[in-house]
């Protein structure tokens, strides 16, 4: 039996320790915004973090959660719903297309603004290339983040 | 992108006359539907039950609804891949019915024969015919139905959803339900139709002070006769269109609520999962399975050998896949005599040696080539090679299938909904009435769900099981097991007179698929012009990749005249826009270009700027990109891009897509690369199979011109086949060295 935390929630969950958390939290949890995408660590989709560090879940075995804190893009909105100032700026800046591997771009962007509220476009590179986006949209991510961290003004909807 | 060839597009149909055949019919909740592009005697009424599902809700037409609370619902047969058409198509039906756009709402239509896309698929069969004044005759109409259930058109690709569907259906459907709303109130309120005016989903008589919400006639608008041909609106009085307005389905994917197909989980259903595993080589089999090993494992319920695949059924996707690791399989050997990469090519050379000077299939022909070349002042050769890709979109192959008592339901990621019904109703001998195919949002596709395999196995595997299965591909599977961009091969010859002009153009390659047109220097002036292709054999299975035929000939073609240029010591961008003489719109985006990434300025050292035009899928498109190769590698810096798809319906959203087409592309030109050892893919994940990331992506900047007075044209696509030119064409100014091959990175290693 797996113990965590999981959005500030706890959770016990009968799960071969083995088994890597994403599959444990979309499975067995069946919360489904952490994506699959490579199942090697390369591609970022299944970005979560685990006590606050952004780690590749499709990678990491749930043994290594046991007794720790999990947050997936569901845990990332205000105590009242409200999105994260990245949130606002993904749609501001209308970031996604496919949309499948923004979950795990804004887990790794999340990370990023809490340990540098003002990065730097070499500090949002270096801190981002870990996440592939098949649809294109590193421009977007790069000025979103950029929005959300105040160092540029959100586009206005025409 | 289709099952029609360009041989198939030449048949019969020559002669069309009539469309918009628009029907009327009363629903059983007295709603009034509409059914546009549908033939009469075609059952609408059944609709209703397929996309009303709220109480309250009437279906206004078989593309629009309206509930109690005056939601706008357009109803729209494309698929979500991340291209946009599901909100800028009901952006398109929502100015025209002078809907209020906060209370839209997009809904995914059925996978129903009603919903065919017949303008998209009319789109690929004979485009031409999309400029013909006469599209609206019916002979064309009742024909193209035809065609488009035979192809089981409810298909989204060829960059078609908004210059298609968005502007021969989503608009007249939106025109023609305010007609009957207004045609209601004015009997309602005994005033003349023509003084009703409409804006924000209400309906306004001024002299009298009346005023009604949409709901409020939604019924009563199905007593109205209907106008078979509404009148559109003309630019001047467009709300929405041309408006970048927010896209609808954005804010479920920031918070991790979208629903893609691999998220299927159909309400009350248990499924088992699959993995799956099928030949390394096209055309083979499995030969023996050893699967003691497997079946012990924990979580292991079933192993199958399907023959043409290999399963693992278990409690969870990772014990499957862990399981199908441990399967020992044999497989069939290839008859193939296409083993490796070089054997693929030396296919393609052998091709075009054995055609000659003279030999192939005509492409295309102007003037006389041998006598321009033999007296030209400069002659040129070429030679060009690009390799197979996969497109490798994020989210992995998948789908949920249930089957049971005669029926089948899938939930799937696919452009092709209903081939993937067909293909269902082939394969497991169900009546396509009996079988329901969901396709929620595509995690991206780029052409490679364009097929329905991988829905047919899973149901296989559901039906042999008898349980709900959702089965995932691993990316490795995905990466080796797919469908394919072919590798390719391109020569040229030019001849150049003693100005520089080029005036001699000779062009063999080795793979013609869509669009016919993409091999054919058609933008430019070159009075001696001659196209060949010696069909050559393929190896791995073709497959439609992003931009399709372009994504290849661009390069060559716009590496070809590269070299021209600077054999005629010219500079490129006067080069190519002298060749432009007889076309003013390619020649206005070239100059935008030149002008927006200050062409003529020098760079700094060891840095470069080239330049590339490409017309693709009616779409303009020309990119000046600059490269810093002071590293002795490239790095991307800059992209400009100008943009004439005549007119943009939402600038914002088009962007995007533009900017993802360079991004796609310089992914390709930088790494894109599959090689076959024993006739299989050697590469297999992200770590081999490399993607460009966010450090090494470029500042792209794009600009839209409007050019009006033409059809519009796509934007999926257009944004990727000048890239690859544009960034060789920056290297070789940079440094001299001209890359006739790609992927450009492990030339730099």
């Amino acid at each position: 039996m797996a113990k965590f935390t999981l959005n500030g929630q706890p959770v016990e969950v009968d799960a071969d320790p083995a088994m890597p958390i994403l599959w444990v939290v979309r499975e067995k949890l069946g919360m489904n915004g952490t994506k699959f995408g490579c199942g090697i660590a390369q591609c970022g989709a299944c970005t979560v973090h685990l006590d606050g560090q952004p780690i590749r879940s499709c990678s990491t075995p749930v043994s290594a959660a046991e007794g720790a804190e999990i947050t997936t893009i569901e845990g990332i909105e205000g105590p009242e719903g409200e999105l994260s100032a990245l949130q606002k700026a993904w749609i501001s800046e209308q970031v996604p297309q496919c949309g499948y591997c923004q979950s795990g771009q804004l887990m790794s962007a999340t990370a990023l603004l809490r340990d540098n509220p003002t990065p730097s476009d070499e500090e949002i590179d270096a801190a981002m290339k870990g996440n592939i986006c098949r649809c294109g949209t590193y421009t977007r991510i790069r000025r979103a983040i950029k929005v959300a961290s105040g160092q540029v003004p959100a586009s206005e909807e025409v | 992108m289709n099952d029609l060839t360009p041989e198939k597009k030449k048949s019969g149909l020559a002669k069309w006359s009539r469309r918009g055949f628009i029907g009327a019919g009363v629903l059983a909740g007295g709603g009034l539907l509409i059914g546009i592009g549908v033939r009469s005697g075609n059952p609408i009424g059944a609709l209703a039950p397929k996309v009303a599902a709220g109480e309250g809700e009437q279906l206004v037409n078989s593309w629009v609804k309206i509930d109690t609370d005056n939601i706008v619902t357009a109803i729209v047969p494309h698929c979500e891949m991340g291209q946009g058409a599901h909100s800028v198509l009901a952006q398109m039906l929502a100015d025209e019915l002078d809907a209020d756009w906060s209370q839209v709402r997009v809904q995914q239509a059925p996978t129903d024969g009603s919903y065919i896309v017949t303008d998209t698929a009319r789109q690929f069969v004979a485009p031409f015919t999309m400029n013909a004044a006469d599209w609206l005759e019916p002979t064309w109409d009742g024909l193209f139905t035809q065609i488009g259930r035979l192809a089981d058109a409810l298909i989204t690709g060829g960059s078609s959803s908004i210059r298609t569907t968005g502007q021969f259906q989503m608009r007249v459907a939106g025109a023609a339900a305010r007609k009957m709303l207004i045609g209601a109130a004015a009997d309602e309120w005994d005033v003349p139709a023509n003084e009703i005016e409409t804006r924000d989903s209400t309906l306004i008589h001024a002299a009298s002070g009346k005023t009604a919400t949409y709901a409020e006639f939604a019924t009563a608008a199905a007593d109205q006769p209907m106008d078979q041909t509404p009148t559109l609106k003309s630019p001047d009085q467009y709300k929405l269109i041309g408006k970048s307005k927010a896209r609808t389905d954005i804010p479920s994917k920031v918070n991790g609520t979208a629903k893609f197909g691999i998220d299927a989980a159909p309400e009350g259903v248990e499924f088992s999962y699959a993995a799956t595993v099928r030949p390394p080589v096209p055309g083979t089999r499995v030969a023996s399975m050893d699967a003691s090993k497997a079946k012990e494992m924990n979580g292991v319920l079933q192993i199958l050998n399907m023959g043409d695949f290999i399963a693992v059924v278990a409690d969870s996707y990772w014990q499957a896949q862990q399981a199908l690791n441990r399967v020992d399989v044999t497989w069939t050997q290839s008859e193939s005599a296409i083993k490796s990469s070089e054997d693929q090519f030396a296919a393609y050379s052998k091709a075009m040696d054995e055609a000659g000077a003279d030999g192939g299939d005509e492409a295309a022909s102007k003037g006389n080539f041998a006598d321009a070349f033999a007296g030209a002042a400069t002659q040129l050769e070429a030679e060009y090679k690009v390799p197979y890709l996969a497109h490798a979109p994020m989210e992995p192959i998948n789908c949920t299938a249930m089957v049971q008592d005669g029926k089948c339901d899938v939930w799937t990621s696919t452009q092709v909904p209903l081939r993937v019904r067909t293909e269902l109703n082939e394969a497991l001998g169900i009546a396509k009435d009996d079988i329901t195919v969901h396709h929620p949002y595509l995690g991206g596709s780029f052409g490679r769900r364009l097929e329905g395999v991988y829905a047919v196995m899973t149901a296989r595997v559901a039906q042999a099981t008898g349980y709900p299965i959702k089965s995932i591909w691993s990316r490795e599977e995905d990466t080796q097991k797919a469908l394919y961009r072919p590798a390719e091969i391109s020569r040229f010859k030019g001849g150049l007179d003693q100005s520089g002009a080029l005036v001699a153009y000779d062009n063999i390659f080795t793979q013609r698929n869509d669009p016919a047109e993409a091999s054919v220097p058609g933008i430019y002036s070159i009075p001696n012009t001659k196209v060949r292709v010696a069909e050559a054999p393929l190896h791995l299975p073709f497959a439609a990749w992003r931009s399709v035929d372009h994504s290849q000939h661009g390069f060559f073609i716009e590496s070809f005249v590269d070299e021209a240029a600077h054999a005629a010591g010219a500079d490129p961008y006067e080069y190519r826009l002298a060749m432009l003489k007889d076309a003013p719109r390619q020649a206005a985006v070239l100059k935008r270009v030149a002008e927006i990434s200050d062409w003529s300025a020098p760079s700094a050292e060891g840095t470069a700027k080239g330049i590339a035009i490409v017309e693709s899928f009616g779409s303009i498109v020309a990119q000046v990109i600059e490269v810093d190769m002071s590293a002795g590698k490239p790095k991307l810096k800059n992209v400009w891009a100008v943009c004439d798809a005549g007119y943009v319906v939402n600038p914002d959203g088009f962007k995007n897509q533009i900017e993802g087409g360079i991004v796609f592309g310089l992914t390709a030109a930088m790494y894109g690369e599959l090689d076959l050892v024993d006739g299989a893919i050697k590469q297999s994940n992200f770590h081999d199979y490399k993607m460009l990331r966010m450090d090494e992506t470029p500042n792209i900047t794009v600009e839209i011109i409007n050019s009006g007075d033409v059809p519009i044209g796509g934007a999926g696509e257009p944004g990727l086949p000048p890239a690859a030119p544009a960034l060789t064409n920056a290297i070789f100014a940079a440094t001299g060295q001209r890359l006739r091959e790609l992927p450009i990175a492990k030339q730099f290693a």
